[in-house]
């Protein structure tokens, strides 16, 4: 991609929005080069502004205020700016309004590409991906290779899915389909059209067990229901797609290894799989990842060999019924007024905040044990 | 005269260990309504902690034992949604690879969650409460998303003679129990807790109910601990409240 663009002698670089080029930290190989890349997605565009990077995977900059924006937006034009996001939007409209037509080179993702007529199709709803792909000399266009469909006519059914799930829309503002560069006698387009495929353990995959999950649109519907996202907020999850889905993501474009925690970071509440267009299950694949994680001995022993105890307990009903008593002999300093409110060392992790029930001073299968005996 | 109908009450490890009242309250209502109930000796667990947490071998070993339990049973109920999901849902596939696909398919459909049992099976739907004035409602995750089951729950606290049923905004988000997850992400865990629990608050209801043993853990840990006026009960609690 560097390539293209010193071939193109291109000093600045328009984008268009794109996990795909996110993924492949491309913004970063361009200033090495001495290109300058101008994100023109506003959440992008404000993001950049920060030197921060996407919090979500359709709404980029939803961690901050309006507030947070326009101190960024005074700090760049070194005046003060209303927090008033019509304003913002407009300043944002003027200053990248220059950059398009100053940009060498053109750069976006593809939501979609078709298969029989060799389009490429951008969906925003800002216009920016026109500007992009219409006003630089040259395009490329980077996508992973997943996102091919069949035909037209596919086309338009996951048109339809995506503005739906992604913003609750008919259909994104505008739908942009390229097949290429300018042709003799067209008056706009570029005169150099490239198309980059990403695999990055994405083919891999097409036999793998997260195969599933080369269906996603990234819509960012699971984001928006998963109940950890939602407290945690996108950066937590340290890669570039967060949620359910990036969890699965990140283990396709970097291995299991790099999810060993993540993989733990859901709650499994089929929120995210309820929420899918695609039914992608994800509660299934991150169930499949811990596994994984536990068979690759990538999980931390002492895990392992709890687990495997556990195991051996509920296997065995009377060292489970032994469990039980000692259970209730090691809580006795510390269950009061028939409850738990705290406990010593890692044991506190569900104690600093909740209380935990006791083991019963008889449990169900005692009690009923000695009733039959009582009353057979 | 039709014959009685016969019922094997899995109780489950934390039913079991925690919150035996549950299991004598599920054992009173289906006698009430003429069931014959037995419970197979020497539970344990259905293996669903393994099962989630990726420990499938162990998984395994643990359904198969639970699975030959209930061999015979007529009918299998279960106070969790989420047991009564790791036993329909994926025994199946979990015991093929032991050769017993068969067996796990059988106990599979003959399977309840106990609202389920309740309203699907018996048509019971009329008893009194046993904890007058408003109750609320929160769905759990593997009844409401993995069995699909929202609504018998709901038609039997609807008629519970005694109680009011009240809306619970957001009824059916996660109460961030999850399992192990609760002690691997303790603080998120609470925050989506304390989320719920504000919700809860909001509604005027002195009862929290939901069918899951996980869920009523968290969430009672959680009223306790802010000591909230609120009660969180298992629904075979609420609904013991003497014939209606």
């Amino acid at each position: 991609m560097v390539d293209i663009a010193r071939r193109a002698g291109a000093r600045m670089a328009v984008k268009s929005k794109s996990m795909a080029t996110e993924e492949i930290d491309l913004n970063e190989a361009l200033e090495r080069e001495g290109i300058t890349p101008v994100e023109t997605d506003l959440g992008e565009y404000i993001i950049q502004l920060a030197h921060e990077r996407p919090s979500h995977i359709i709404a980029p900059a939803i961690h901050k205020t309006k507030g947070q924006v326009a101190e960024l937006f005074s700090r760049e034009l070194k005046r003060p700016v209303e927090a008033d996001p019509e304003e913002l939007t407009r300043i944002a409209r003027a200053e990248l309004r220059q950059k398009f037509l100053q940009a060498d080179i053109g750069i976006t993702g593809a939501n979609f590409a078709v298969a029989d007529t060799g389009t490429v199709v951008l969906v925003t709803n800002e216009g920016n991906g026109r500007m992009v792909t219409s006003l630089p000399r040259v395009h490329v266009a980077v996508m992973g290779a997943e996102k091919v469909v069949p035909s037209m006519t596919d086309l338009m059914v996951f048109l339809a899915i995506l503005a739906k799930s992604a913003t609750g829309q008919k259909l994104s503002v505008y739908t942009t389909l390229v097949r290429g560069p300018r042709r003799a006698g067209e008056l706009e387009g570029p005169e150099e059209f490239h198309l980059v495929l990403l695999d990055s353990g994405r083919i891999a995959q097409l036999g793998g067990p997260l195969r599933e999950a080369l269906s996603c649109l990234r819509c960012g519907a699971c984001l928006n229901v998963c109940p950890v996202y939602r407290q945690i907020g996108g950066h937590a999850y340290g890669h570039t797609y967060p949620g359910p889905i990036g969890i699965l993501l990140t283990a396709m474009l970097e291995g299991t290894g790099s999810v060993k925690e993540l993989a733990h970071a859901s709650s499994l509440c089929g929120a995210c799989a309820d929420a899918c267009p695609v039914r992608i299950d994800i509660p299934k694949m991150l169930i499949e990842l811990r596994r994984e994680v536990g068979d690759q001995k990538i999980a931390p022993w002492i895990e392992r060999v709890t687990f495997k105890l556990l195991a051996q307990v509920l296997v065995r009903p009377a060292l489970y019924r032994l469990a039980a008593r000692v259970g209730r002999v090691l809580q006795r300093p510390f269950a009061r007024g028939g409850t738990i409110s705290g406990l010593p060392l890692f044991l506190d992790d569900w104690t600093r905040t909740r209380d935990l029930p006791p083991v019963a001073a008889r449990t169900f299968q005692e009690r009923w044990a000695a009733e039959r005996e009582a009353a057979p | 005269m039709t014959a009685r109908r016969r019922v094997s009450l899995m109780v489950t490890c934390l039913g079991d260990l925690f919150f035996p009242d549950v299991g004598f309250s599920i054992v009173r209502l289906l006698r009430r309504l003429d069931v014959v109930v037995d419970v197979p000796p020497a539970q344990t667990c259905c293996g669903l902690p393994l099962f989630n947490s990726g420990y499938h071998a162990e998984a395994r070993a643990v359904a198969a034992r639970t699975a030959e339990l209930f061999r015979d049973s007529e009918h299998v109920v279960v106070p969790s949604g989420s047991c009564a999901w790791m036993v329909k849902h994926e025994y199946p596939g979990l015991l093929a690879e032991s050769g017993l696909a068969a067996l796990a398919g059988e106990v599979a459909a003959r399977t309840y969650e106990l609202s389920q049992f309740l309203v699907r099976v018996l048509g019971a739907t009329r008893f009194t409460s046993a904890v007058p004035g408003r109750v609320t409602y929160h769905d759990s995750c593997h009844l409401l998303r993995g069995l699909h089951e929202s609504r018998s729950p709901r038609t039997l606290l609807e008629n519970l003679s005694g109680a009011e049923l009240v809306d619970l905004p957001g009824a059916d988000e996660c109460c961030g129990f999850g399992g192990s997850f609760s002690v691997r992400l303790p603080e998120v865990s609470t925050q989506i807790l304390d989320k719920k629990l504000a919700n809860v608050e909001a509604t005027g209801a002195g009862c929290l109910v939901a069918c899951d043993a996980g869920c009523l853990m968290q969430m009672r840990g959680g009223l306790t601990r802010r000591k909230s006026p609120v009660r969180a009960l298992h629904l075979a609690e609420v609904l013991d409240g003497g014939r209606p």
